[in-house]
């Protein structure tokens, strides 16, 4: 995607039906740090890499509880995403107060959509730079949503997004069959095994990543550092039998769900660059 | 839900909330409301006429009830609830609308009864099928629950006395919902409570007493319904308010069933009936 005379604001459609805006608001997500959701049966879990602007501060949040039954992991421009966070946190309180029970994700994802997509609407306003991925469980079971800066939102049974991330949508896109009856742990491994394939370079450690799990009988809880320890030792045991990283080329791994025995060997190439392999024309239709 | 604009035409009076289609659509629709962060659930039922506050005065006319219903009886049985009321509208100590129909149904698994200011009534049913309706256009499986039927209307009674202008009703929710039965009630202050068998107004005082010595949590629809049409004698018998024409409204799980309207036996020839001037001082 080039600069063009299309590209100024909000309110111009280019020949072809595009706003370069709103899909240059979605190039904002992919400069954020990986970030999977996944679900089973029963659990949603969130992973997300966290990163430290320098090795004086401390690394940047990503995952954030919304209520007792659903939590975020953001991934872009922090700042919209906290906002974000605020009203979906306002929207499940007051719901909670007036009704009495849990939100339901579906309801709130869709006016988290509608919010964002009058930022796509107005010349005087821009568009969310976030992507959210929402975790929970309500009466209908657990859930995985992704929220757009275009105003959209998709249900997903597994979602990646962030720097790299097609490495791990590669990953989930070999497994997600396994995980509808995956135990809790395994879904947990999954999700850090997904991070692994969009690590650039260094190793997961229980600093630099950070997973919250859902369901039914277990409120939204956050697992980092000490928590998170268990895991992080669990995954690099069994790190040899995952020597499955990405395949640079995005295109080539989506068809390749199955036949992921096949590619292994040569794709240890690292995963530079396909992260926003944008091949793919990013306005979903 | 997203709060709707509203029309607060002088025709419709203060406090009065009409329908959107009253404004044209604004262009720039625009969901924030004045406050950051204001809710948005909740918000139009809450919402009280602007253009009255500004005047400084509290509002007088909603603080006395016109049209008025009587009492509300609700009992769970094995399958589900029954609710019970008569049909009318007082006008004042006048048998005003004979054919009022108290008993409303809210969705499959939920319905609503109402004694006091029927016009009242009347809006709080306009609000809960406007939910139902939002309910219905989501389609996403999600309806609203008894439990929160119930709750939203407290937080409605009780936001609207705060304001000092009441919904002057006393309300009845019963529901069948994930194979148990619900029953609340909601007074005009916004107290409110569930329980096994209620009742609002005079049946406080004239049906609970036989509710409590009669009622079991697993008593057949039979045996509920025979319950219910003594302690609606007594209501008709005892209450000056009240006429011989009543409905029974069920949830169970196959849904709500609101009966055609009734009327019960009863017997008035006693014989101090006969002649009732008979021990009367003398008239002036």
């Amino acid at each position: 995607m080039f600069r063009n005379q299309y590209d100024q604001d909000n309110t111009t459609w280019s020949p072809q039906g595009r706003i370069f805006q709103i899909e240059y608001a979605m190039e904002a997500v992919k400069q954020g740090s990986a970030a999977v959701g996944l679900k089973s049966h029963e659990y949603a879990v969130l992973a997300t890499l966290k990163r430290a602007p320098s090795e004086l501060s401390s690394y940047q949040r990503k995952v954030f509880k919304i209520d007792d039954h659903m939590g975020i992991a953001i991934s872009g421009l922090t700042a919209d995403g906290r906002i974000l966070c605020r009203y979906m946190r306002n929207e499940c309180l007051n719901h909670r107060y007036v009704y009495e029970s849990p939100m339901p994700l579906g309801r709130l994802v869709r006016q988290v959509a509608d919010k964002a997509q009058m930022g796509t609407h107005y010349s005087h306003k821009r568009p969310y730079g976030v992507g959210l991925i929402v975790a929970g469980v309500d009466e209908s079971g657990p859930h995985v949503f992704y929220n757009c800066p275009s105003g959209n939102y998709y249900d997903y049974k597994a979602f990646a997004m962030g720097a790299r991330s097609q490495a791990a949508k590669t990953y989930m896109e070999r497994q997600f069959e396994t995980f509808a009856d995956a135990s809790l742990d395994d879904l947990v491994k999954h999700a850090l095994q997904a991070l692994q394939a969009s690590l650039a370079d260094g190793e997961l450690t229980d600093k630099n990543c950070s997973v919250a799990v859902v369901g039914k009988g277990m409120p939204f809880t956050l697992l980092e550092d000490e928590s998170l320890a268990p895991y992080i030792a669990a995954v690099k045991e069994e790190e040899p039998a995952v020597a499955e990283a990405a395949p640079a080329q995005g295109e080539a791994a989506m068809e390749a769900e199955g036949g992921a025995a096949a590619g292994e060997g040569e794709q240890q190439q690292g995963d530079g660059g396909d992260g926003d392999a944008g091949g793919q024309a990013p306005m979903e239709q | 839900m997203q709060p709707r604009p509203q029309s607060h035409s002088a025709a419709l009076g203060p406090g009065c909330t009409g329908p959107s289609l009253a404004n044209p659509t604004p262009l720039a629709f625009d969901h924030q409301r004045q406050v950051a962060q204001a809710p948005s659930c909740g918000a139009e039922a809450f919402a009280v006429d602007p253009a009255a506050l500004a005047n400084g005065q509290p509002r007088k006319h909603t603080t006395y009830p016109y049209v008025t219903g009587t009492s509300v009886l609700g009992i769970t049985y094995k399958d589900g609830v029954l609710l019970a009321s008569d049909t009318l509208g007082a006008y004042g100590s006048t048998k005003r609308y004979k054919s009022f129909d108290r008993l409303r149904k809210v969705n499959e698994s939920c319905i609503v009864g109402a004694g006091g200011e029927l016009s009242d009534f009347q809006y709080i049913m306009r609000l809960l099928e406007e939910l139902s309706d939002d309910d219905f256009c989501m389609d996403d499986g999600h309806t609203l629950k008894p439990a929160e039927v119930h709750s939203y209307l407290c937080r409605v009674l009780y936001n609207r006395r705060n304001k000092m202008d009441p919904l002057w009703n006393s309300l009845v929710v019963g529901g069948f919902h994930a194979g148990k039965p619900f029953l609340g009630t909601v007074g005009m202050q916004g107290t409110n409570y569930t329980d096994a068998h209620v009742a609002t107004g005079f049946g406080n005082h004239l049906a609970r007493p036989l509710m409590r010595e009669h009622h079991r949590p697993d008593m057949s629809e039979e045996e509920a319904t025979a319950l219910l049409h003594q302690c609606l004698k007594v209501c008709y018998y005892r209450d000056k308010n009240s006429i011989n024409k009543f409905t029974i409204a069920k949830v169970s799980a196959e849904g709500v069933t609101i009966s055609e309207p009734f009327a019960l036996e009863t017997e008035w020839r006693y014989k101090l009936f006969e002649n009732p001037a008979a021990n009367a001082a003398g008239a002036w």
